[in-house]
């Protein structure tokens, strides 16, 4: 675990640089946190894809996986990995400041 | 007034809930029902041994009717769906059943067709999966025939049904083409979604050495988006691309297709939202879940589901009764892990615990996590527990439902 610090705030990140407390996440820290992942400019349909994971971490205590984000976002597994090309679930729930999506383990 | 459960599914959950409970209920007292769309048990750890002769789908598939005690009645109808709110069950012939309390037993069905290409030129020729008697009869004849070139096995996404099933697959063909004297000519890779081969870091150092030891080439955090059949090619979502002469695929799963017609019943992947310790559906109470339909984050396995059916039993008991139910599942599962040359390996973990080293069940029994000829004959002997003593609903001498911790590193048990 360590302390970084996203759009001049600290936050906790775990050794895979996911979120530990997703309450610390704000909007304004999405880009920053999109360009350490290599995508330098969030889209609207990056953003659907944002709101969709934490929506679904706080209602079912865990972030979709690939799968289930295809089958519920609206947008497809093919576009998903257009938008977030190193792996959509774990680079949005990065993105989005939520833990590793448990599917992923 | 008497009441009813209905169970839907007579596979290996289904079947052992409704035999424990009618050895606690008398017919006057409770109507057990079972719903199956048909009349075929599959003793599903069997399939992996059929590709390569070593089992026959005629040996592993019995009928559902019989595996059920008397005073159990068995209805061959396929499901339209559930509705929670009327509490009744809609067959697709058009009859209506109602409840007091339903099991969801249905267990997970096989979706090839959700992968682009995976069941089109190709399938059944040269792409095969062992996860169906049929499939696993094909890839027998597609095997016998095989005398060179790049087999792969892939896995398209988790969950699926025995996650170390793939892993014993490829350390079996490891076998077979060594007995047959072509090991030489064949290549073998695996090639999964997950970033190892096994997920549990003690377990997965274990199974790596082995697998590199018998020459099995590993591909990681794979996402297949196509089989190409005809092009011989997986190809991921990313763009990477396995070439393969014979591919073995693992298709996607998904809870049984009725859920998704069932509002509130089930998720995305019509697996059913259920409490992990409970096994009580999220969202009904009248609703318990056993086996591969629940979305619990253990393996989807017999044993989990043989270990799961002493919560589901009582906590049916307690509702009926109005008691509060007890949450003691802890996520057990036992797995013998077939290695090739007539040995096998033991794991067994729950929720908190990952596969340690030691022995089963206690300081004496089986090696865990280590090879042996006793796991080998373990796995065989499973096959008779299977049909008399786990479906009937009895014990396995020397098996409780908790995950037992005397034979295991202490420091290392997590509670």
């Amino acid at each position: 675990m360590s302390t970084a610090t996203i759009a001049d705030t600290p936050v906790e990140l775990n050794d895979e640089g996911f979120f530990v407390n997703p309450e610390q996440w704000t909007e304004s820290m999405a880009d920053e946190l999109a360009r350490r992942e290599g995508i330098d400019e969030l889209t609207s349909a990056h953003w659907t894809v944002i709101r969709f994971m934490r929506s679904e971490y706080f209602d079912k205590g865990t972030g979709p996986t690939v799968r289930v984000l295809g089958k519920s976002s609206g947008i497809s597994v093919k576009e998903l990995y257009q938008l977030f090309p190193k792996g959509p679930a774990k680079v949005a729930a990065r993105i989005a400041g939520i833990p590793k999506p448990r599917g992923c383990i | 007034m008497s009441q009813r459960v209905i169970v839907l599914g007579g596979g290996t959950g289904g079947t052992l809930v409704a035999n424990r409970l009618r050895r606690i209920f008398d017919a006057e007292e409770l109507e057990i029902l079972v719903v199956d769309q048909d009349d075929r048990h599959v003793y599903q750890p069997g399939l992996l041994f059929v590709p390569f002769g070593l089992s026959h789908t005629d040996d592993i598939v019995r009928p559902r009717s019989q595996q059920l005690s008397h005073d159990i009645g068995f209805v061959e109808a396929a499901v339209d769906g559930v509705d929670i709110q009327a509490n009744s069950v809609n067959l697709v012939d058009g009859r209506t059943l109602d409840y007091d309390v339903l099991v969801v037993a249905s267990g997970a069905v096989l979706l090839p067709e959700e992968t682009q290409g995976l069941t089109g030129p190709g399938w059944m020729e040269r792409v095969f999966t062992f996860y169906s008697p049929e499939g696993a009869a094909a890839l027998e004849g597609a095997l016998a025939k095989f005398d060179g070139g790049r087999l792969v096995v892939n896995v398209v996404d988790m969950p699926i049904k025995c996650p170390v099933a793939p892993l014993e697959f490829y350390f079996l063909a490891d076998w077979y083409f060594r007995e047959r004297g072509i090991r030489d000519r064949v290549s073998l890779t695996y090639v999964t979604p997950l970033d190892a081969a096994f997920t549990k870091p003690i377990a997965s150092r274990q199974l790596g050495g082995m697998r590199e030891e018998k020459d099995i080439e590993l591909v990681t955090e794979f996402n297949t988006g196509e089989v190409d059949g005809e092009g011989g090619r997986l190809v991921a979502y990313d763009g990477r691309e396995v070439p393969f002469d014979l591919g073995v695929v693992v298709p996607l799963h998904g809870g049984a297709e009725y859920i998704g017609r069932s509002p509130g019943l089930g998720d995305a992947l019509n697996f059913v939202p259920t409490d992990e310790h409970t096994l009580q559906s999220r969202t009904a109470p009248n609703i318990f879940v056993i086996g591969d339909a629940a979305n619990v984050p253990a393996s989807k396995a017999g044993s989990v589901t043989h270990f799961e059916g002493e919560t589901v039993v009582a906590n049916i008991r307690h509702f009926l009764a109005d008691e509060p139910l007890v949450d003691n599942f802890d996520g057990h599962a036992n797995c013998f892990i077939e290695t090739g040359f007539g040995k096998a390996l033991l794991i067994d973990f729950n929720y908190d615990t990952e596969p340690l080293p030691g022995h089963f069940p206690g300081r004496v029994g089986l090696p865990l996590l280590k090879e042996s000829r006793l796991n080998h004959l373990g796995k065989l002997m499973l096959q008779w527990f299977y049909w008399h003593s786990l479906l009937p609903g009895r014990d396995i001498p020397g098996m409780g439902s908790a995950m037992p911790t005397a034979g295991k590193p202490r420091e290392l048990i997590r509670k």
